[in-house]
C-alpha cells in the first residue's frame, strides 16, 4: 500500500468524525438542560457512526462516483467516504431546502444521484435496491458495481438473505458489506446470532464470505478491494464483515446501561490508533496530522454554515414532490 | 405526438379499429411487448413470468419474443426482486415486476411502500422509481382467504404510489403503456376473472375488440361504462361487469336507468366524474370488492359529502366486502363479495325500485 492511499485513508476517516463532532455538537446544543428528541435545529432520531469509518473509509476508497452505494440508519461515514455533497447532506440533516433532499429525507434517508448514494432506515432492506442498481450496471459496458452497507443485526433478516441468493443466483456486480458493531441497539450478537461470523453465511449462497476481526482501515481496504474487483469484472457478489465499533450510543440520547466496558470504549477508537501508526511509519508528523483536521473543520464548519443559511422549508411546500 | 391525444376520454383506445379482440390477460401481454420493442430499459420480472407466461397470463409469449436476459422468472423472493426492480428504475431502467397474487403483499411490503412509494418524496424529487408492480386480485372462484383479496384500498391510502385498475381488455393495454411510460411507480392491479383465462369462468366481457397499435389510457381518468340518470354506481374492475348485468336488468325489467362508471384509476381518483355524475342522478351506489370499512367506498362518500352533501336525494349504498376475511366455501363466499344479486338488491333499495 502506497503513502498516498493510507494518508487518502486517514483524511477520509477524519473528515467523517470530523462531521459526525460537528453534528454532535449541534444537535445537543439547542437539547439543554432536559432531552428532548424533537427540540432544536436537528431534531429527530440521530444515529452517528463514529468508531466505524474504517469501514467506509476501507470500502469506499476502491469506488468511483458511478458506482452504486445503499447504506443504513446510520449512513454518514458511508456518504462521506463516497463522496456525498458535504454542504447539501448537513442541509438536509438540518431539514433545509437547499438539502439532498429539501429537508423531506432527514439523517436516515440521504440520496445523492450524482454519486449514486441512498440509504434506508429499515434494517436490511437497503439491499434489494442495491441489486437492482447492479442489475441495471451490469448491462453497460463500464464494470460498474454496487455495495450494500448493512449492519450485523441486519443479518438475521429476510432481506438479506433474499438479496445474498438472488445476487448470487444472477452473478450481480454487488459486495454486501456486513458491519459488525456488536450491538443491535441493545441486543449483543451472540444474543442475536447463531454463528460467529455472518461471513460464513456466504457459504450458504456459494458465494466468497470473508471477515476481517478488528477494525483495521488497511485490512479492509485490501480485502475490500478484492471484492470490488471481482464484482467488476462479472465475477458476482462477495460478503464481507467487518468487527468494528459503536464509540457511542444507539442513538443520541442512549445511556448505554446495558453495555459492560463502557469506560474502555475511547481507548478502542480506530483513528488516533491509525494516526499512531502512520505516524510511526513517518508517513504523518503531528503538522501534518493538524493540517488534516484543519482541512477537515474547515470543510465541515463550511457545510454547517451551508446549512443553517439554507431557508427552512416553506410548509405550503409540504404536498410537493409526492409524484413527478 | 403524444397517443393520449387520440384517445377518447371514455375508452382510451383510439377510435376506428379493426374488431381484433383479444383477452384481458393478451391485451396485457402485448401492451409490454410494445413498450419492450419500444425501449430498451423495460425488462419483466417475478414468479413464473417466464416459460410459464405468468399464472394469469399477464406475460404469455415474452420470454419467446425477448429472451431470458429481458423477461426474467425471479426466485420466490417478493423482496428482492421488487427491491430490484426499485433499483433498477433507479438507474433509468422501466422494470414491470410481478408479484404473483396481491395478497403476498405482506411478506414484501416494506420495499414498495417504505422504498419504492417514498424515494421520489424523500430526495426532494430528485430520484425517480419509473416502475410498474402488477399484481392479481379477487375472488369468486374459491381459493378463500391468503388468495381472494383485492386490497387496492391498502396501496391507494399509501402515498406515493400510482394505482391503476383495468376492467376490460381495451383498458388493459393502454393502462399497461401508461404504466409503463409513467415516470412514477404504478401498482397495476388486474382482477383474475377479467383475464379471459380458460380455466376459470370468465365474463364475456373479458375478450373484447382492441387496438393492435401501441395507445395510453389516462391515469387517473374514470370512464362511463354505461350512461344513465336515474343513480349512479361508481366501481371498478370485476364489479363494473356486475354493474353492467345488473344495469340492462334493471333497465328492462323496472325502468330504471343506472349510470355505471368505471374509475379505472384510484390514485389519482377522478373525483370530477363520480360528482358530476352523482349531481345528475343525486343517488349513488358504490360497489367495492375490497373491504368494507376504512376503504374507497368511505373515500369516495367523504368526497361527495365534503363536495355538497345536498347532492345526495337518498342516503347513499354501499356493496362491498363486509369486514370479514373471504371465506373458502362457496355458499360462503358469494355471500361476502358484491354479486349482481347484493348489487341488485342495494339498487333497488336505493332506488325504490
Amino acid at each position: 500500500m502506497d503513502d498516498k492511499t493510507r494518508l487518502d485513508l486517514y483524511r477520509v476517516m477524519v473528515l467523517s468524525r470530523t462531521f459526525e463532532e460537528a453534528i454532535l455538537r449541534e444537535y445537543h446544543a439547542d437539547k439543554k438542560p432536559a432531552f428532548d428528541i424533537g427540540a432544536g435545529l436537528v431534531p429527530g432520531e440521530m444515529h452517528l457512526s463514529a468508531g466505524q469509518e474504517p469501514v467506509a473509509a476501507g470500502v469506499c476508497a476502491h469506488l468511483r462516483a458511478a458506482d452504486a452505494v445503499t447504506a443504513t440508519h446510520r449512513p454518514h461515514h458511508v456518504a462521506i467516504a463516497h463522496g456525498v455533497d458535504l454542504d447539501k447532506m448537513a442541509a438536509e440533516i438540518f431539514g433545509r431546502e437547499g438539502g439532498l433532499g429539501r429537508g423531506r429525507g432527514g439523517h436516515m434517508h440521504l440520496f445523492d444521484p450524482d454519486v449514486h448514494f441512498s440509504c434506508s432506515g429499515i434494517i436490511a432492506e437497503g439491499l434489494p435496491p442495491a441489486l437492482g442498481q447492479a442489475f441495471a450496471f451490469s448491462r453497460g459496458e463500464d464494470n460498474r458495481v454496487a455495495v450494500a452497507f448493512t449492519g450485523e443485526g441486519a443479518a438475521n433478516q429476510g432481506a438479506f438473505h433474499e438479496s445474498l441468493n438472488l445476487a448470487a443466483l444472477w452473478k450481480l456486480p454487488v459486495v454486501f458489506v456486513v458491519e459488525d458493531n456488536d450491538w443491535a441497539i441493545s441486543v449483543p450478537r451472540d444474543a442475536s446470532t447463531c454463528i460467529p461470523s455472518n461471513a460464513d453465511r456466504a457459504a450458504a449462497y456459494g458465494i466468497p464470505g470473508q471477515r476481517i476481526d478488528d477494525n483495521d482501515v488497511e485490512a479492509i481496504y485490501t480485502t475490500a478491494g478484492d471484492a470490488v474487483a471481482r464484482a467488476r469484472a462479472g465475477e458476482g457478489p462477495t460478503l464481507l464483515e467487518i468487527h468494528t465499533l459503536r464509540l457511542w450510543g444507539h442513538f443520541e440520547g442512549d445511556p448505554q446501561a446495558y453495555r459492560p466496558e463502557l469506560a474502555d470504549v475511547p481507548g478502542q477508537d480506530p483513528i488516533p490508533a491509525y494516526e499512531q501508526r502512520l505516524t510511526q511509519a513517518g508517513i504523518l508528523d503531528a503538522d501534518a496530522a493538524r493540517a488534516i483536521k484543519d482541512e477537515a473543520s474547515a470543510r465541515v464548519e463550511k457545510a454547517i454554515a451551508f446549512a443553517k443559511s439554507s431557508p427552512v422549508p416553506a410548509p405550503e411546500t409540504a404536498l410537493d414532490y409526492v409524484f413527478a | 405526438m403524444s397517443a393520449t391525444e387520440t384517445t377518447t376520454a371514455a375508452e382510451g383506445a383510439p377510435a376506428g379499429q379493426s374488431g381484433r379482440k383479444l383477452t384481458t390477460a393478451r391485451a396485457m401481454a402485448e401492451g409490454i411487448a410494445q413498450e419492450m420493442e419500444r425501449d430498451a430499459g423495460v425488462v419483466v420480472l417475478g414468479e413464473d413470468i417466464g416459460n410459464y407466461g405468468g399464472i394469469f397470463g399477464s406475460t404469455t409469449g415474452l420470454l419467446e419474443k425477448f429472451g431470458r436476459d429481458r423477461v426474467l422468472d425471479t426466485p420466490i423472493s417478493e423482496t428482492a426482486f421488487i427491491g430490484l426492480g426499485i433499483g433498477a428504475a433507479v438507474e433509468g431502467m422501466r422494470p414491470v415486476v410481478e408479484l404473483m397474487f396481491v395478497d403476498f403483499f405482506g411478506v414484501a411490503m416494506d420495499q414498495i411502500y417504505n422504498h419504492m412509494a417514498k424515494i421520489h418524496f424523500e430526495s426532494g424529487g430528485n430520484v425517480r422509481v419509473p416502475m410498474v408492480l402488477m399484481t392479481a386480485t379477487g375472488g369468486g372462484y374459491s381459493d378463500a382467504e391468503q388468495h381472494s383479496q383485492c386490497l387496492w384500498g391498502t396501496f391507494a391510502h399509501l402515498p406515493g404510489m400510482k394505482v391503476v385498475v383495468p376492467s376490460n381488455p381495451a383498458d388493459a393495454k393502454g393502462l399497461m403503456i401508461s404504466a409503463i411510460r409513467d415516470d412514477n411507480p404504478v401498482v397495476y392491479m388486474f382482477h383474475k376473472g377479467i383475464m379471459g383465462l380458460p380455466w376459470m369462468a370468465k365474463n364475456p366481457r373479458s375478450v373484447a375488440p382492441v387496438p393492435e397499435e401501441p395507445y395510453e389510457t389516462p391515469i387517473g381518468k374514470a370512464a362511463v361504462a354505461r350512461a344513465g340518470s336515474d343513480a349512479t354506481v361508481v366501481t371498478l374492475s370485476l364489479s363494473v361487469h356486475h354493474a353492467l348485468d345488473v344495469a340492462e336488468k334493471m333497465a328492462a325489467e323496472h325502468g330504471v336507468d343506472l349510470e355505471v362508471i368505471d374509475l379505472r384509476s384510484l390514485v389519482p381518483l377522478d373525483s370530477d366524474t363520480i360528482l358530476s355524475s352523482v349531481a345528475r342522478t343525486g343517488r349513488l351506489l358504490v360497489v367495492d370488492e375490497d373491504y368494507q370499512s376504512f376503504g374507497l367506498s368511505g373515500e369516495i362518500a367523504a368526497r361527495v359529502a365534503e363536495t355538497d352533501p345536498g347532492l345526495l336525494r337518498a342516503p347513499l349504498r354501499r356493496v362491498a366486502v363486509p369486514d370479514v376475511p373471504i371465506p373458502y366455501a362457496r355458499s360462503l363466499e358469494r355471500a361476502v363479495l358484491p354479486t349482481p344479486e347484493r348489487i341488485e338488491a342495494a339498487v333497488r333499495d336505493l332506488c325504490k325500485a
